[in-house]
């Protein structure tokens, strides 16, 4: 395979200090565990999401069980779930809500946060940028570790008599702030607040970081406007995180008050167990605010990153500039700043005022064009490609179909008046799931795919790929389209089960096909689970650039060290997407190739940057600005 | 499970280790997802298509309310139009897949920007999307206008887990409550010192006229609830500490609706829509739309007051009043021994 390894720098002998500095000197703690490196960090977070995937992916097929297959006798579970099974043999309507509550808390904060975010912006950031490490090694680790540390209370919290909270992911209040309203709303109630305190420290420590990073240690040549799609998506996930998580942070806080301190901030006017609370005066629609305030920008910080991921493969592997990379960004940006003034359209039948709801629904739907504009963008991209299809391809498409399918039916939802029918029915499940859940879970995988060689030197094997794809891309499809019909039919979210219902008692057939598709697509995530075990250690070896593709870190040594290059830092002197420019030997030329070494396909005003680069004088290795 | 994947994929390996992997292999591997990906866009949109279609019954909720009709309107309005653009841009997302799949001596163009088709795209759907606003915002506002006053006016309360219907009574006002005064026999909190509190009375169904306009006053005693009326296209939280309301038309009596479905045994249901712990799913209210208001008054003519149903009451209420409350409560003037007793808890107080 031609592929490029071109360092213009690796020959000189002056600045190569910091190869020295960066040596490996450390023992096994410094260097696996509490390691300051972003490429491990990177590695740590993505396989402790990994098996908050798993977790989180097991606890949605045992409730689908129950949806799926009401009349099955699951005494079998017992070993696993002992109390929770009721004498018959069914799962208990309160453990129920707890699956779903812990599905949600998991998949959207453990996995699509912390798992996606963590792991990319950590790994590609320095490595796509130009830099050493992260702007704080230390801060970075730490942020690592109070997120394992919000792990363990969460995963702990699964195992209480009690039960872990089971209000819903949303823990809105009373429901989550009585103990006696149910079990779910005490220890574990407590301990879910406890990690999501934790989780935000853990998520701002990253995200300060990465903006930092990205704002301070680009290497020589990377403007803002050579950046990576990626890089953007993670910038601008970063500020969102930075602005929204506090919010969240702030209602957990309150919460607590109000159970533990008798506070009143969401609690008013509530006769419970026989007894009247002495609270007045709060509002459970306050806390709905402040929940999405941070909620609904959270959409952004788990899609954002899948976005970056996907423009950075479909443009590598379509062998053509990202098409409208001005646009993307621009998009990115739009989005970044509506998603801080939609977040009451959660809330247009909660008892909010009306005339809210009008401007949310105008606003809502505002933030539909900069996303229909990424879809045009990406299709725009595809056409008069020279598509390969690689294992992260394949799912970078998969990403578009789920984020067209599921995008589209958030011009129902964000019409206040439609939504009168559909809010908490199926169909906003189906919604969600498609264009938050299953796309940025796609991303999450197509990034695993692409970057694996560079993450740990080997090739995932591409034919187990494609299955895992297919296997995958069918399934989610079938679990959740069919929940369109079964949400506009009416059936709520959150029942245990619809058989007291005249008007819901319909869709057996339906929900058993959900729930058949729902275990098939969990068992397909074994054979990327393998692929990934397995490509670790007995992988073929990767080349330095597999993918053939622009970005910085295909740069690097196959197995980078600390510091990512051994000597220089590449200067950079182009965007990333000059893909089968015309004229071009080859179909790609990488960031760090000159415009002087390619006559041949420069474009006139870029014949006009090559003195510039002479005037530079860094062409020649003789890099005296830097550093 | 991971061990025999395990044992598979080594057999695997071996032998395309014996065939010896080659760059034609790699090429039709390519193929095959192209074409993979075109069979998958036709046959998931026939599928699409062949379901909403053959099973629209299945999954339409009849209408039976003036706004629902303009809801459902919209909705499929929205539909025909999303359908459209999503059809579109599927069918020309997996035709760019599978045409522009890898050849070896073809290059990709090098197309990086065009501002005209940019602003075409960024410009019509912006355009249909006000569209959509603006219809949906004009029946938004008139959904939550105020009702008007002589809208019949009922009371719905959620707690865990079931729903009760409080109607105002003679004087279609419904009486204070406070929470505090909750027990087990005022379920409502009625705060008895006020006289509109007398007539009203308690109902565990939904009663409703047709073609009159429907005020519902909406609140919870413990935690959230939602009132889900899912034929009437009608949802509202129920929010301890506060009310919030509804204002709806039901168009189709349960008799019609018996007629349209052709099921005799059809009624509507009212649903809780918002989690509320363990027995959400059960908080089934059965709803009873009378064929006209006059059997509707009929009906309200025939429910006893709560405080005829819990005399004991009246000793809650201040001695001057008492007369007054027995009156506007219907409790038989002559069912002496209530207001006696009434009288001597007094004193004795």
């Amino acid at each position: 395979m031609a592929t490029i390894d071109i360092h213009p720098q690796t020959s000189t002998h002056h600045h190569d200090d910091h190869a020295h500095e960066h040596e490996h000197h450390g023992n096994f703690w410094t260097n696996y565990v509490f390691s300051e490196d972003h490429k491990v960090i990177a590695k740590q977070f993505l396989i402790t999401g990994m098996a908050w995937a798993l977790i989180g992916g097991v606890l949605s097929v045992l409730f689908r069980l129950q949806l799926g297959f009401p009349d099955a006798d699951l005494s079998w579970l017992k070993p696993i779930l002992g109390g929770w099974l009721t004498p018959e043999g069914k799962i208990d309507p309160e453990f129920y809500l707890a699956l779903v509550t812990m599905h949600g808390t998991i998949m959207v904060f453990f996995v699509l946060t912390a798992g996606l975010s963590g792991t990319f912006s950590n790994f590609l950031i320095p490595l796509q940028i130009g830099a050493r490490d992260m702007a704080s090694g230390f801060m970075n680790m730490l942020s690592y570790w109070f997120f394992f540390l919000s792990s363990v209370i969460m995963f702990v919290s699964l195992f209480l008599s009690t039960g872990p909270a089971s209000g819903g992911w949303v823990i809105y209040p009373p429901l989550s702030a009585l103990p006696q309203a149910m079990q779910g709303s005490g220890l574990g109630m407590t301990l879910w607040l406890v990690a999501m305190a934790i989780f935000i420290a853990s998520s701002l420590l990253g995200s300060i970081n990465y903006i930092s990073t990205v704002i301070n240690m680009r290497t020589q040549g990377m403007s803002f406007t050579r950046l990576p799609l990626t890089i953007w998506a993670f910038f601008f996930t970063a500020i969102i995180g930075i602005l929204s998580f506090p919010v969240l942070f702030a209602a957990a806080l309150l919460l607590i008050f109000d159970r533990s301190f008798g506070t009143s901030f969401y609690l008013s006017d509530i006769y419970i167990g026989g007894e009247a609370l002495p609270n007045q005066g709060g509002s459970p629609i306050l806390f709905q605010h402040l929940f999405w305030f941070l909620g609904h920008p959270e959409v952004y910080i788990v899609l954002l990153p899948a976005l970056g991921i996907t423009s950075e493969i479909i443009a590598t592997n379509s062998r053509k500039p990202i098409f409208g990379y001005k646009a993307m960004v621009g998009s990115m940006l739009f989005i970044a700043i509506l998603s801080f003034v939609v977040w009451a359209h959660h809330m247009f039948v909660t008892g909010m005022n009306p005339f809210l709801g009008s401007i949310f629904t105008l606003l809502t739907l505002i933030i539909a064009v900069p996303s229909a504009v990424k879809i045009f963008n990406y299709v725009t991209t595809l056409w008069k490609g020279n598509i390969r299809f690689t294992s992260a391809m394949l799912f970078s498409i998969g990403l578009v179909s789920f984020f067209l399918t599921g995008g589209i039916t958030g011009i129902f939802l964000g019409n206040s008046a439609v939504d009168i029918q559909l809010h908490d029915t199926y169909f906003v499940v189906a919604h969600f799931h498609l264009v938050m859940g299953s796309a940025s879970f796609f991303g999450m995988v197509a990034g695993v795919y692409h970057w694996f060689p560079k993450m740990f030197g080997r090739m995932m094997d591409e034919r187990l790929g494609y299955v895992h794809f297919w296997f995958t891309f069918l399934g989610v499809y079938l679990v959740f389209f069919p929940m369109h019909y079964i949400g506009i039919a009416g059936f709520p979210r959150r029942y245990y089960s619809w058989t007291n219902f005249e008007t819901f008692s319909g869709f057996a057939d339906l929900n058993m096909l959900v729930s058949v598709a729902a275990i098939f697509t969990l068992f397909a995530q074994f054979i990327f689970l393998f692929n990934f075990i397995y490509s670790i250690f007995r992988g073929k070896a990767a080349p330095a650039n597999p993918w053939e593709s622009n970005t910085l870190e295909w740069t690097t040594p196959r197995n980078p060290g600390h510091g990512n290059w051994p000597g220089e830092i590449p200067t950079v002197y182009r965007w990333p997407y000059d893909y089968s420019k015309p004229g071009a030997k080859e179909d790609f030329i990488p960031q760090h190739i000159p415009y002087s070494e390619t006559p041949e396909s420069n474009l006139p005003h870029e014949n006009e940057l090559i003195k510039l680069e002479l005037n530079n004088g860094s062409i020649n290795g003789e890099n005296k600005t830097h550093h | 499970m991971l061990g025999i994947l395990y044992f598979i994929f080594r057999i695997g390996n071996l032998v395309s280790l014996v065939k010896g992997k080659n760059e034609e292999e790699s090429s039709s591997a390519n193929a095959v997802n192209a074409y993979l990906f075109l069979l998958f866009m036709i046959v998931g949109l026939v599928a699409f298509f062949w379901y909403s279609f053959a099973h629209f019954d299945g999954y339409n909720l009849p209408v039976a309310s003036e706004h629902g009709e303009v809801t459902d309107y919209l909705f499929w309005v929205t539909m025909a139009v999303s359908v459209v653009a999503f059809t579109l841009i599927f069918i020309v997302m997996f035709w760019f897949t599978f045409k522009y799949r890898y050849e070896k001596d073809r290059k990709a163009a090098f197309f990086a920007d065009n501002h005209k088709l940019e602003i075409v795209w960024t410009v019509v759907p912006a355009v249909v999307l006000a569209l959509l606003i603006f219809s949906g915002l004009r029946a938004w506002d008139d959904i939550t206008d105020e009702a008007s006053k002589d809208a019949v006016v009922v009371e719905v309360i959620g707690q865990q887990f079931l729903w009760t219907a409080r109607y105002p009574g003679k004087d279609n006002l419904l009486g204070k409550h406070n929470y505090k005064m909750i027990d087990a026999s005022n379920e409502f909190g009625l705060d008895l010192s006020e006289e509109n509190t007398w007539d009203d009375f308690k109902s565990l169904e939904l009663h409703l006229p047709k073609g009159k306009e429907i005020k519902l006053v909406i609140r919870a005693k413990d935690v959230l609830h939602s009132v889900f009326l899912p034929h009437f296209r009608v949802k509202m939280d129920a929010v301890p500490g506060m009310h919030t309301t509804f204002k709806f038309i039901v168009t189709k009596s349960t008799a019609d609706m018996r007629a349209e479905t052709g099921n005799p045994n059809f009624n509507y249901e009212m649903a809780c829509a918002e989690i509320c712990g363990r027995g959400h799913f059960s908080m089934r209210f059965p709803v009873f739309v009378h064929d006209s208001v006059e059997d509707y008054e009929n009906w309200l003519k025939s429910q006893e007051t709560w405080l005829k149903q819990n005399p004991d009451y009246l000793k809650r209420i201040p001695a001057e009043k008492r007369e007054a409350a027995i009156v506007k409560s219907g409790i038989p003037a002559d069912s002496k021994e209530a207001i006696q007793n009434a009288a001597v808890t007094v004193t004795l107080n």
